[in-house]
């Protein structure tokens, strides 16, 4: 592959990120435009976080790549084996704890993330107003004036319909007391991760062309009434119970639940593979061990 | 639970490519040449070209043959060989007068300075099919072009022609181009990104590489009467320009090679403007501008309705979607709409989870409600 320059990007394209990235950091929560290149895979399929890591990845750095919070997800493969590709003498780990950068869609590690790491995440779409303004131009405009009234109507609306807010990911969050940002599609078990974050959250939105940032010891607030809370995910059963994960027994992890193909029942794991096997080990537990809710 | 859950997930996305390559070359007894698919598939190695948005036949031809003839794809593959390749030089602008014509109509006037030239069209071709083409014997396909040759008496056709246009400037028909024109550096949307309100050469560089269908379909929406343009094609034409380049040494403009474009004026009717009831103003035509690499007649008309649709909507406010810059242009590509809507077929599990978890709580208030 030695056709390719280091990272794929020619290092203006690369220069360019870097410069939004400063922007970004240095304006939190701000979405800063960039020209996004085209990459060999999908718009949509993480090519705003890749051009990101991409940009910042150097020789001996270690990565990790996740999406639904799986090292083994068909699209974390591919990125992790065209960023190896394009990226020789980086490592890779599938160790939360071992990665300098962590390139994730959709999930947050459960595992507190430290100062020197950096998580670089997928959006597909950045800015949290388009739910109630489809055009760019306006929306630009509410966010220059702290105009978030419209979202804030919606969450009302939600609790006149339905009683409860019925954003379920993607939740819009206030960072540093100014931009709301959309957190990308995580979902709200991670949100509160985001806040005060020891380490550099960076979101990059590769169709959308956009950049943003939360850094670094930085407040990041869901956006919620005084009598309404922000709530995370349930994962109790009808009798209060918290489910527990079918692997490890965790039972303070965000969960998946499918439904086993041969009995028919439904199962609940760990999203997060890493935390899951880490979480056996310390009980020197093997994986596969049954709990499954009836 | 297939595709994450499971270990594997590695091995069974590089069977996918495997697969791919099978059913590339099961059947048939050879691999396509690249020369076949460029001239016998020239409409098809137009539109990823034009769509490529990077001026090389030869990759178009590879990525048509490597994507099993999927244009969406196709273009796709030179957009992001085009993200590897550093800027190294900026051409003057291109002078479309000086085209070396293969096609060139106008739909305005009867005749036209040095004449109407149909070229190779479809347009007036029954689509009928022809079945003698299902078993085309090489011999029988080599003698079709050299009889045409012989068939076809030499004339000299002139190395340029002038552009319709000129006629309706002379005539105080539409007004004269604007000196500015030339001076204003054209937006790059390959190095800046769009932020609204975008400049008209902005919006003209994002059609030209628009995925053909996309512009179409807008522009069509427009034709049927969610817009007013009621355009007359003055020209159009379909050539090879010059490509300029300075010489090395002596700095002087060089020609360095040529591409095929398509390129589209479109003339609408006046609009009763304030500027035009000011005195010393006249009323006047109004004019939208197409143009695209490649032989892509339906694109460049598609992109010159736009742009006069979006000069009305950037001036007065869109009153329709095609008069609306933000909904055109965000809509168009090819490559952002193809890859957003593919990215819905990857692992949604957790935000799935997250769903449930709201209805599902929606639905016990509820209850509780109705209890």
């Amino acid at each position: 592959m030695s056709q390719y320059n280091f990272g794929f990007l020619d290092e203006f394209a690369k220069k360019e990120i870097r410069r939004c990235t400063i922007k970004a950091v240095a304006i939190p929560g701000y979405q800063v435009p960039y020209s996004s290149r085209e990459m060999p895979m999908g718009r949509g399929f993480g090519t705003g976080g890749l051009q990101l890591t991409l940009s910042l990845i150097g020789e001996n750095d270690t990565l990790k790549v996740i999406d639904q919070g799986s090292d083994d997800s068909v699209n974390a493969i591919n990125l992790r084996d065209f960023i190896e590709m394009t990226c020789p003498g980086i490592n890779t780990t599938t160790s939360t704890d071992k990665a300098d950068i962590i390139q994730s869609r959709h999930r947050i590690p459960e595992k507190e993330l430290k100062e020197e790491q950096l998580i670089v995440l997928q959006v597909p779409y950045p800015d949290p107003l388009v739910i109630v303004e489809p055009s760019e131009e306006k929306r630009k405009q509410m966010h220059g004036e702290g105009d978030y009234s419209r979202l804030l109507v919606k969450l009302y609306e939600d609790l006149i319909k339905y009683k409860e807010i019925t954003i379920s990911h993607r939740y819009p969050t206030r960072i540093n007391d100014g931009y709301v940002i959309d957190p990308s599609p995580i979902p709200r078990w991670d949100v509160p991760k985001m806040h005060q974050s020891k380490a550099l959250i960076l979101l990059g939105a590769g169709r959308e062309k956009k950049i943003y940032a939360v850094p670094p010891y930085t407040d990041a607030k869901p956006l919620a009434f005084d009598d309404v809370p922000f709530r995370v995910e349930d994962f109790c059963d009808k009798r209060g119970k918290r489910r527990a994960c079918s692997k490890c027994g965790s039972v303070s992890s965000f969960l998946d639940e499918f439904v086993d193909s041969t009995n028919g029942k439904t199962v609940y794991q760990c999203s997060d593979s890493d935390y899951c096997a880490e979480y056996c080990a310390a009980q020197s537990k093997q994986p596969f061990e049954e709990s499954i809710d009836g | 639970m297939a595709y994450v859950a499971v270990k594997g997930g590695g091995q069974a996305l590089r069977g996918t490519g495997g697969a791919l390559e099978y059913l590339r070359t099961c059947k048939g007894e050879s691999s396509l040449d690249s020369d076949a698919i460029r001239h016998q598939l020239r409409l098809l190695h137009s539109r990823v070209i034009s769509e490529g948005g990077i001026f090389h036949p030869e990759l178009a031809s590879l990525a048509i043959k490597q994507f099993h003839g999927d244009t969406l794809e196709a273009a796709f593959a030179l957009r992001a060989y085009r993200s590897t390749v550093p800027r190294l030089v900026e051409t003057p602008l291109m002078d479309t007068s000086k085209m070396r014509i293969t096609r060139r109509i106008s739909a305005a006037f009867k005749d036209i300075p040095k004449g109407q030239m149909l070229g190779a069209t479809n347009d007036y071709q029954l689509r009928l099919m022809r079945m003698d083409m299902l078993d085309e014997s090489p011999e029988a396909f080599k003698a079709v072009a050299k009889k045409w040759l012989c068939n076809t008496r030499e004339v000299d056709i002139p190395d340029t022609f002038p552009k319709v246009l000129d006629e309706l400037r002379k005539q105080g028909l539409l007004p004269a181009e604007a000196a500015s024109h030339n001076l204003e550096k054209p937006f790059d949307i390959t190095r800046q990104p769009l932020v609204f309100p975008v400049p008209r050469s902005a919006a003209l560089a994002t059609m030209a590489r628009a995925e053909q269908g996309s512009l179409l379909a807008m522009a069509y929406s427009n034709m049927r009467g969610y817009g007013d343009v009621h355009p007359t094609v003055a020209e159009l034409r379909v050539g090879y320009v010059p490509v300029m380049l300075p010489h090395l040494i002596t700095g002087e403009l060089t020609e360095i090679g040529e591409i095929e474009i398509t390129e589209c004026e479109v003339v609408a009717m006046y609009e009763d403007t304030e500027d035009a009831q000011q005195q010393n103003s006249k009323a006047m035509f109004t004019l939208g501008y197409g143009a695209c690499f490649g032989h892509n007649e339906v694109k460049a008309i598609s992109m010159a309705i736009l742009d006069r649709a979006l000069q009305k909507g950037m001036k007065d406010g869109p009153s329709n979607p095609s008069e609306d810059p933000e909904f055109v242009l965000l809509h168009i590509d090819g490559v952002d709409s193809m890859g957003f809507c593919s990215h819905y077929k990857m692992p949604h599990y957790v935000t799935f989870q997250s769903d449930m978890d709201r209805l599902r709580t929606t639905q016990n208030k509820q209850n509780e409600a109705a209890e």
